[in-house]
């Protein structure tokens, strides 16, 4: 597991059945890009979270495919539907393998 | 071969108009490869970022289409012209998103959206860079 991933989400804590919400999400990340080279001269290999997904319920808000120009600690800000109450469960995917997720629930009201 | 100074810059003004006429994008070839040919209009998506980004390593950035299934984000003078393919769910109810990017020079970030009709669209916005990114 990639060193110091921690990711953080903002999420109203309630909202109006119908609502837009705006959520912004970041992780802590170095993005390795695969294109910088180390004191000796050797390409430091690519580690990068390659993909993002954000779902409420079930159903798919955005699905992101990141490539290594996303900035280092991957931060996206984007808006959902809130149709009920429910949880939002936030995926990120390392290039390593690793599966990074954190959810947030919202209340009607 | 020898040239007057007058044929010299008949030629470059001549190169410099060819090079900015129409989307002769390096990331040409990347942009197909998401629209798989079909032709790319212009309008309905919008592209927002600096004019000015000091730090190339992180710069902010917006895209914006309202209608599309899924925005593919190009910077044209990277080592890697991808940057990301944002997908829309169901969910998402103006399909907009705001992250960062690295820019590794001056270049324009080019955005092409692909509407739910199954048309692309495309937006460009420039941006001057002080201090690259993706450096070593």
């Amino acid at each position: 597991m990639a060193s110091g991933v921690k990711p953080r989400v903002k999420v109203p804590k309630s909202a109006s059945a119908g609502d837009i919400i705006t959520i912004k999400t970041l992780i802590s990340h170095k993005m390795e890009s695969g294109q910088r080279k180390d004191g000796d001269g050797n390409i430091i290999p690519r580690s990068i979270i390659n993909r993002f997904t954000a779902d409420f319920n079930g159903q798919n808000v955005i699905d992101v495919a990141m490539e290594p120009a996303i900035s280092t600690n991957p931060y996206f800000q984007f808006d959902a539907t809130v149709p009920e109450a429910g949880e939002f469960t936030f995926t990120w995917y390392d290039d390593d393998g690793d599966v990074y997720e954190t959810k947030k629930s919202i209340k009607i009201g | 071969m020898s040239l007057t100074r007058r044929e010299l810059l008949a030629i470059g003004a001549s190169a410099i108009a060819a090079a900015s006429a129409g989307p002769a994008f390096a990331a040409a070839d990347f942009i197909e490869g998401f629209t798989e040919g079909a032709d790319v209009g212009e309008g309905g998506v919008t592209i927002t970022a600096p004019e000015i980004a000091e730090n190339g390593n992180t710069v902010p950035i917006g895209v914006e289409a309202a209608g599309a299934v899924a925005i593919a984000v190009y910077a044209d003078g990277n080592p890697v012209p991808n940057v990301a393919v944002f997908k829309f769910g169901a969910l998402n109810p103006n399909q907009s998103a705001t992250t960062r990017i690295r820019l590794a020079r001056s270049q324009n970030v080019v955005a092409v959206a692909q509407m739910a009709d199954g048309s692309y669209t495309m937006a460009q916005a420039a941006v001057k860079v002080t201090i690259g990114g993706c450096g070593g």
